[in-house]
């Protein structure tokens, strides 16, 4: 039997979906497992390690018109300025006292609360909503509470940007490296169309050294540590301070902790 | 049978030029946003989606409207609709390629679009949407061409496709559930955060699509040598009556809940769309706008005798059309920005290229539309002057 244009078109079809298959079915069998030598782990020995890295911030030392923190962690994480709100790029930055915990404010607080700005951040969360809805896993939550971002797999859908309730999230509308002042060659540029956002200086901690904006910080005002240590400075001032976290009635969990 | 898209007079020719030549407009803006990122539109740091997703959310809709005519034909045996029942999965196709496009277009980094199957997240609402909207645009590529080729040879569909006909019934129910799932679960979000999105949203789908069905055939009555018969008409606007009325109680239990609850996050997004905040009143004259033209278009609809005239029905279609578009396609996703999780009010208005853009991708729909409602009609046309 000599086939038709029309079988001929239908087996044509069906053998260019088999190309397709494998493609799909990867990530079911074909994992990377990664080989380790026997001793040996994934985190080099200086390290700084923790069961669920937090942060204190005492707004009793923090002042108002400081922007220590922000200028160091910006400056190492090649944070673009682009000098208008709409395009914006921000890890840390400060917002007034009411914006921060809308809740907690009301008209007869006094002039130090009011004129207060505290800085805000990333929480990361306990129970992640960006997590959640990332539809390729490029933003996930580390054993060690650090909620990260891979900005080469991120498709920029922005849906982590809907989710996040605390305005965490920036998009890089433009590409970045232009509007960068200095490039730290150490930290990885982004390019156009990722989401980003504060990472606890994860890449600080691997080499053994504190974040950023605590180092920066010249009043002392931003304690970090392994929240779930007893005996850790952080611990120690949750247990002995009032703190507020931002939005916490949502159930995120927050790992950043305002003290007052 | 494609061919058949290919013959027709110089309305049908000059019709389908200038929905090349916008799309073609709409396809160079696209590659200077490629060029330039997504900040050439008039998304920002606080309003993160715009234009593209609210029409993506507003065309699930009319995707999710085929169903109307699939149940009552296939479920309940109603005759009428059976000649129309294509018409139906060939705009839910030409709708759901337009959502693809819509979402591909918002896309940061297109690119790595093949990302959402290489590492599935099923916790992701966004995965699932992927999910239900490949299937049901599948379904209804399916269903329609063979339907529409047994039509042609005058056989009896085949037995297999049944059961892909009664799965398409849950399936349009599902894409638009999903869809509003996709806000719904969203902690910080006050504006969307209610139960009732999913059910307002098919409400509203159930209005505009078979409007939007009735306004084509309309259309194909007087310019396309296909009457679809006055009673499926009719029965199409009872549908679009009831799902507006609806439509319409939906909005105003929602008002209630917010306003009479009056907690500040659910209510400042109302109070930003029907009334302004701080002096911000982008969307307060289209919100009024939207709410005076579905009460007319209403009252258009419940009176028998009004809605039987055909002009009075085109008039009032439109309107469910326009007034659901300015809901979905423009207040729903962007107030939900407006305020910010920081209380913030920044505005949104698309930019120029962003317009064109859009314009561009509802070409692109309407393109593929026409070329199948032309293979339709010239197919029943030869049926009936055989």
């Amino acid at each position: 039997m000599t086939p038709n244009r029309r079988d001929f078109l239908k087996i044509a079809g069906a053998s260019a979906l088999t190309i397709m298959t494998p493609a799909i079915f990867v990530p079911a069998w074909a994992k990377n497992s990664i080989v380790m030598p026997p001793g040996q782990g994934l985190a080099p020995q200086k390290a700084l390690a923790a069961k669920r890295w937090a942060m204190a911030v005492d707004l009793t030392k923090c002042t108002a018109n400081c922007a220590d923190c922000i200028v160091a962690c910006h400056a190492i994480h090649n944070v673009p300025e682009f000098g208008n709100p709409k395009d914006e790029v921000k890890w840390i930055w400060t917002e007034p006292f009411a914006s921060v915990f809308p809740g907690e404010s009301h008209a007869y607080s006094g002039e130090k609360l009011q004129k207060m700005r505290p800085p805000v951040f990333c929480n990361h969360c306990e129970n992640p909503p960006c997590v959640r809805v990332c539809p390729t896993k490029a933003t996930f939550r580390r054993s060690d509470g650090i909620v990260m971002m891979d900005y080469h797999r991120c498709i920029g859908c922005r849906l982590c940007m809907a989710a996040c309730p605390y305005g965490a999230r920036s998009m890089n509308y433009r590409d970045p490296r232009p509007f960068t002042a200095k490039i730290n060659p150490d930290f990885p540029t982004r390019t156009k169309g990722v989401v980003e956002k504060c990472n606890f200086c994860e890449e600080r901690l691997a080499k053994g050294t504190l974040p950023a904006c605590v180092e920066a910080c010249r009043q002392k005002a931003l304690t970090f540590g392994d929240a779930d240590d007893p005996r850790s400075d952080i611990r120690r001032l949750l247990e002995t301070r009032f703190s507020l976290r931002r939005r916490a009635h949502l159930g995120t969990g927050p790992q950043i902790y305002y003290l007052l | 049978m494609l061919e058949k898209a290919l013959k027709g007079n110089r309305g049908y020719w000059i019709w389908i030029a200038c929905l090349i030549l916008v799309a073609t407009v709409g396809f160079f803006f696209y590659l200077r946003q490629l060029d330039y990122g997504l900040g050439i539109t008039g998304m920002s740091r606080d309003v993160s989606w715009g234009l593209y997703i609210a029409q993506f959310t507003f065309l699930v809709g009319v995707a999710a409207s085929a169903v109307m005519l699939v149940l009552p034909y296939y479920l309940h045996d109603y005759k009428a609709f059976g000649r129309i029942t294509v018409l139906g999965e060939f705009l839910a196709v030409s709708a759901v390629v337009m959502c693809i496009l819509f979402v591909f277009v918002d896309l940061g980094r297109p690119s790595r679009v093949m990302n959402v199957i290489l590492h599935p997240q099923p916790k992701s609402i966004l995965f699932w949407d992927m999910i239900v909207l490949s299937g049901y645009l599948l379904i209804n590529i399916v269903t329609g061409w063979v339907i529409l080729s047994c039509n042609r040879k005058e056989i009896p569909p085949p037995r297999w496709v049944k059961p892909i006909i009664y799965l398409s019934i849950p399936w349009a129910i599902s894409i638009h559930t999903v869809t509003a799932f996709i806000y719904a679960g969203l902690p910080g979000r006050g504006f969307w955060l209610t139960a009732i999105m999913a059910p307002r949203f098919l409400a509203s789908a159930f209005a505009s699509g078979p409007a939007l069905l009735i306004l084509v055939c309309l259309i194909l009555k007087r310019w396309g040598c296909f009457d679809a018969g006055e009673k499926a008409i009719q029965t199409l606007a009872k549908i679009v009556a009831y799902a507006l009325a609806v439509s319409i109680f939906f909005v105003l239990v929602e008002l209630f809940t917010v306003f009479y609850s009056q907690i500040p996050e659910h209510m400042h997004h109302f109070q930003y769309l029907f009334a302004g905040l701080d002096g911000r009143y982008n969307l307060v004259a289209w919100m009024w706008t939207f709410a005076v033209l579905s009460i007319a278009a209403f009252v258009i609809l419940i009176f028998p005798g009004v809605r039987r005239k055909e002009s009075w029905l085109a008039l009032a279609c439109v309107l469910v059309f326009v007034s659901l578009w300015i809901e979905k396609g423009l207040g729903l996703v962007i107030t939900g920005f407006i305020p910010s999780p920081l209380g913030a009010i920044t505005e949104y208005s698309p930019t120029g290229p962003e317009i064109a853009i859009t314009l561009g991708v509802w070409a692109a729909g309407f393109l593929m539309l026409t070329l199948f409602y032309r293979i339709f009609t010239s197919v029943h046309f030869e049926r009936e002057n055989r």
